[in-house]
């Protein structure tokens, strides 16, 4: 390897302060239950401020990885540990840290066996930010699969009735989809030893020679093998449908927060997977297999929508809700279009935002009536008027309604979908869009009715001394409906930062061999006086703060073809179908 | 005829002698101040086996050689195997008196034992003469014999010690019979003289070549767990004290892979005839012993069905190896060793806490709760199932890694997806015992166990900080361990040539 091992940065203090955390929670005594929560949330507040200074740094202006980070690890198979962020995984992390805050916020409910509860909330947040940061395949899978015993054991211990059901169910499913994935990532790197001579598992080196057609040239079959194998594990992460069937169980008897990080972060490591690798590794196949994924996506629309409708479990309803909601990310990004793939991208954090808070509040609900049937709510409103007001505001965003988050996300998955099929690409039909368009009115069904059933009718007279939400409940999930608002009125703070690497993403799989963008393993920056510079690797010992060598690589403005403004604007032309990418139209182009 | 002393290279055959006199020792220990206290007799042997594995580590990178009028070998193979065999003793020792007090068997007689084993053992992976391997494995399994039977009030261990003894004996028998064959087919006891002689023999040696290489390899089968040789185990392991089940799962598979692995290479002219059986005992290995734990309802049965999976997967790296040498080193085999070591050993120095005043229970249900009675010690089991699931980054995962990689160099892709697959049923039976341990606890008996004394302690952060060490520097073991600088996978060198910068990027 050319490059020298960087040492730890930021990234690095980002997967460390929550594994020091969860050691230092460990050695508080169990009886100072206080102590153990305040200390959680103060980790997890320093996690939010540091993953806020990584947005701080962040360049929105090229796609290529940032703040990367390298040491060997297991030098003979050439797997390393190699971190870095981009536009997609940068929100990710955000939502990540963000939504760990307030679950753990919500964990002072939580009273039994405090400690290790924490502990495992600690854990599991490494495990998730590994994922989103990692840029080496054996260290994505490292993180992907230690994220499923903490999630495992929380819902364990502190589930519902059901939930040693549940948590094995969690874990067989997604193990046995994930170590598949393993053997083709293995696979996958050693087709691509045979080309280069060397092993490595690095993304972006096995990236370059899937861009410039020497990795995958005549060989479709093998292409696909090794695709379908990411893809079934992405698949039962996401969930897709016919895959789903662990999340109704999982989520309805994880504890409140445990739903809240696995609905809010856990799917999207499987959405996050296809956008990550997929697409970038397997353009061919990928577009082989969009009406496939298509079809499921629509599937899932209809039949999560259909089937949360007949829930009479406010949480199972939520929960199924996801399967849809989900359905609409994937919608969105195998449209591969330009809005479509910005769209996709953008509802997964809705989803994040949306679902997360919904659980939030149906578990916020449970605390006080300590039931989820339907058939035992009834005529809240007039009972907890804050609660309702804050229900109503997040349920809308989950329907979709315009000014909410959802709105943006839906909408622009939809139009990307409508574009694609317009033109036929892809062997995409107009039945497409259509049923989705059914399943955003399906979505306003099941969620009104669920609205209705809780808060309006007759009030369940055991239930007639609530007590409505206290001062920090309301600052808590106040703060998720801000960023629903926030989302909805000027999604452009979030959609700009990540379109570069969308818009990169979209054309390496989309593009020729040899048109496909690449990514640099070094990381690129721009600086203020608008030159592009290549940061190269720093010594290991010597000072952390200057990188050894700048190259600049592009004097004077560093352009890129599309309008940070107007993120909405849809780029492709009628005419942009199947490998409808315009040579020039790449990313990072670099006028002089 | 002139009879010659064989040259005697003591530094060679040292580690093996320091382990036998340690064990001589603490009979005498025993004999001279009877009933006293085991903890002096636990201190001499630790400082036995410590001196015994730093006199391998000294040989660590010498140049290969034969003693002994060629009956001891020294090379990576032996070095390796014999470490992680005083390794394997040396953790047992930790934890087995806090047991065996529990247990109310403090029979000093434990700890002989199972340093004859283990000297018996580290002879077995330190040999070519058949005669010699075959004097190990005596070795090892009489003393493993007596130790299965030793707690003497429980019907359960006699039928343990009886049932092993018996199979065993037999199982001996066999390889003594292949042992006379390859002799009488090569006029030689030693095994690279049947590399030598296959190609110069008729069909009638072949036969007797092919019939003597098999009976050793059932033999061998038999020690190592693998289908259909198996079936011992369940009962061995649920019978036998845990602690001894522990020192047996973890010793007497290394010293049977050791010699397993001596025969296959010196067989490997005539794999053609051979290794279609090897591939499907493997897949059976693998399978059955998975599928068999799943319906367990006793840890020590299901680490029992474990230990077979688990002699599967070593299997697929075995033959990965013996399939294109030149392709697959020997480095998986002696990394998933270490790995199934630590990991399975520490399993069953967690399980034995479930003994206490004489009683033990080891169903799942007599492990409920033990998360609240010994908090540390779950938290490692934790470690050592994730650890045989696969979950990274622990060194069972980095192990399977490896294997997958061997097989799929080796062009063995069967064997790569069976390994997939089975790993995905383990699943299902180690979280299972990870359930009854640290979850499932309302409504269960709140079963007794003792507290886990400073020695158990330590043996599982022993176990389970190695599971993560050896994750972290794979590279290093791996290369200590083959003795040889592994090829350095050099990564892409075309990093900074321009086209690594894309099309769109100026030059």
């Amino acid at each position: 390897m050319t490059m020298e091992p960087t040492g730890f940065g930021l990234l690095s203090v980002l997967l460390a302060l929550p594994l020091m955390g969860a050691v230092a929670i460990a050695l508080i005594p169990e009886k100072y239950s206080k102590a153990i929560k305040g200390a959680a949330f103060v980790i997890s507040l320093a996690v939010f401020a540091v993953s806020l200074s990584i947005l701080g740094r962040f360049q929105a202006s090229t796609y290529h990885f940032q703040l990367v980070e390298y040491m060997p690890w297991i030098q003979q198979l050439g797997i390393d540990y190699r971190i870095g962020i981009d536009g997609i995984s940068l929100w990710l992390v955000l939502l990540t840290t963000f939504l760990n805050l307030i679950s753990v916020w919500f964990s002072f409910y939580v009273t039994k066996r405090v400690k290790t509860y924490f502990v495992m909330v600690m854990l599991l947040l490494t495990a998730m930010l590994g994922v989103f940061v990692s840029l080496d395949l054996i260290l994505f899978y490292t993180f992907f699969e230690a994220s499923l015993i903490p999630m495992a054991v929380l819902i364990w211990i502190w589930g519902g009735s059901n939930r040693n059901y549940a948590a094995i169910k969690f874990f067989i499913y997604t193990f046995a989809a994930s170590i598949f994935m393993l053997v083709g990532m293995i696979a996958l790197a050693g087709l691509n030893a045979k080309i280069t001579g060397t092993w490595t598992f690095d993304l972006t080196a096995i990236q370059a020679n899937v861009a410039n057609g020497k990795l995958w040239v005549g060989a479709l079959g093998m292409e696909s093998m090794v695709f379908w194998s990411f893809a079934l594990a992405f698949m039962v992460k996401c969930p897709m449908f016919p895959f789903h069937t662990w999340l109704p169980d999982a989520h309805t008897e994880a504890p409140t927060a445990g739903s809240v990080i696995l609905a809010g972060v856990l799917l999207k490591m499987g959405t996050y997977g296809f956008l990550r690798f997929c697409l970038p590794l397997f353009p061919d196949a990928v577009i082989e297999s969009v009406p496939i994924l298509m079809g499921l996506a629509v599937v899932g629309i209809i039949y999560g929508a259909i089937v949360a409708a007949m829930q009479p479990d406010v949480k199972r309803l939520v929960a199924y809700s996801s399967v849809a909601h989900m359905g609409f990310v994937m919608l969105g990004i195998f449209s591969l279009t330009h809005s479509g793939i910005v769209g996709g991208a953008y509802q997964q954090l809705n989803h994040g935002i949306s679902t997360g808070a919904l659980f939030l509040l149906v578990g916020l609900l449970y605390e006080r009536i300590h039931t989820r049937l339907f058939a035992d709510m009834g005529g809240l409103k007039a009972q907890m008027p804050v609660f309702a007001a804050l229900f109503l505001i997040i349920m809308l965003s989950s329907v979709g309604l315009p000014g909410l988050n959802g709105f943006v996300g839906e909408f622009l998955a939809m139009q990307g979908a409508w574009e694609a099929s317009l033109v036929a690409a892809n062997g995409l039909t107009l039945a497409v869009p259509i049923f989705a368009g059914i399943g955003v009115v399906l979505a306003a069904v099941y969620l009104l009715w669920m609205f209705q059933k809780v808060f309006y009718g007759k009030l369940n007279p055991k239930l007639a001394r609530l007590k409505d939400l206290k001062t920090w409940e309301v600052v808590m999930v106040g703060c998720l409906v801000l960023f629903a608002f926030w989302g909805g009125i000027q999604p452009g703070t979030f959609i700009g930062p990540m379109e570069r690497s969308l818009d990169a993403t979209r054309l390496m799989a989309i593009s020729e061999p040899g048109q496909r963008p690449l990514w640099s393993d070094t990381g690129l920056e721009v600086k203020d006086d608008g030159s592009l510079v290549q940061v190269l690797p720093r010594q290991i010992n010597g000072d952390m703060s200057h990188p050894v060598e700048l190259k600049v690589l592009a004097k004077g403005e560093y352009h890129f073809p599309i309008d940070p403004e107007a993120p909405e604007t849809p780029p492709p032309g009628p005419g942009a179908g199947r490998r409808g990418a315009r040579p020039g139209n790449a990313p990072g182009e670099v006028k002089q | 005829m002139n009879y010659v002393l064989p040259t005697v290279e003591w530094p060679t055959v040292m580690p093996v002698l320091i382990v036998v006199v340690t064990g001589i020792l603490a009979v005498f220990i025993e004999m001279l101040w009877p009933k006293r206290n085991n903890n002096v007799i636990v201190g001499l042997g630790l400082v036995g086996l410590g001196l015994a594995g730093s006199s391998v580590l000294k040989q660590f990178g010498a140049p290969d050689g034969v003693t002994f009028g060629d009956m001891v070998v020294r090379d990576q193979v032996g070095l390796v195997m014999q470490l992680l065999l005083v390794g394997i003793c040396f953790v047992a020792f930790l934890f087995s008196e806090g047991y065996l007090r529990e247990k109310q068997i403090p029979f000093a007689e434990f700890y002989p034992l199972a340093l004859w084993a283990t000297a018996g053992g580290m002879l077995m992976v330190t040999t070519t003469n058949t005669l010699e391997l075959f004097l190990g494995l005596e070795v090892l399994s009489i003393a493993l014999y007596c130790l299965a039977g030793m707690s003497r009030q429980e019907s359960k261990s006699e039928e343990s010690a009886l049932k092993y003894f018996l199979l065993g004996a037999f199982a001996s028998a066999v390889f003594l019979m292949g042992i006379a064959y390859l002799f009488g087919a090569t006029g030689s006891l030693d095994l690279n003289a049947i590399t030598s002689v296959w190609p110069a023999t008729t069909p009638m040696h072949h036969t007797l070549i092919l019939f003597g290489v098999g009976m050793t390899l059932a033999g061998l089968g038999f020690k190592a767990a693998l289908v259909p040789f198996h079936q011992w185990t369940p009962d061995v392991y649920q019978g036998a004290p845990t602690n001894v089940t522990g020192f047996m799962a973890a010793a007497s598979k290394v010293a049977a892979f050791g010699a397993l692995l001596r025969v296959l290479m010196a067989a490997a002219p005539l794999q053609e005839f051979w290794f279609p059986a090897m591939f499907w005992i493997c897949i059976l290995t693998m399978t059955v012993g998975n599928l068999a734990a799943v319906v367990q309802k006793d840890v020590k049965r299901i680490l029992g069905y474990s230990s077979i999976a688990n002699a599967g997967y070593i299997l697929v790296a075995v033959l990965s190896h013996v399939k294109s040498p030149d392709k697959v080193g020997l480095g998986s085999t002696f990394y998933y060793l270490l790995a199934y070591s630590m990991m399975t050993l520490g399993a069953f120095a967690v399980v034995s806490l479930s003994a206490k005043g004489g009683k033990e229970g080891t169903r799942l249900q007599d492990i409920h709760g033990l998360w609240s009675r010994a908090p540390f010690a779950v938290v490692c089991l934790v470690v050592f199932v994730a650890s045989l699931i696969g979950i990274p980054p622990s060194a069972g995962f980095v192990g399977k890694l490896f294997i997958f990689n061997d097989a799929l160099a080796a062009g063995l892709t069967p064997l790569a997806i069976v390994l997939a697959v089975n790993s995905v049923i383990s699943v299902y039976y180690y979280l299972g015992i990870l359930q009854a341990a640290f979850v499932s606890e309302e409504g269960a008996v709140r079963n007794q166990s003792a507290k886990p004394g400073i020695g158990l302690n330590i043996a599982v952060l022993v176990c389970a900080f190695g599971v993560f060490w050896a994750s972290f520097n794979a590279t290093w073991v791996q290369k200590t361990a083959t003795g040889t600088s592994v090829s350095q996978a050099q990564t892409v060198s075309t990093t900074t040539s321009p086209d690594r910068m894309g099309p769109s990027n100026p030059e």
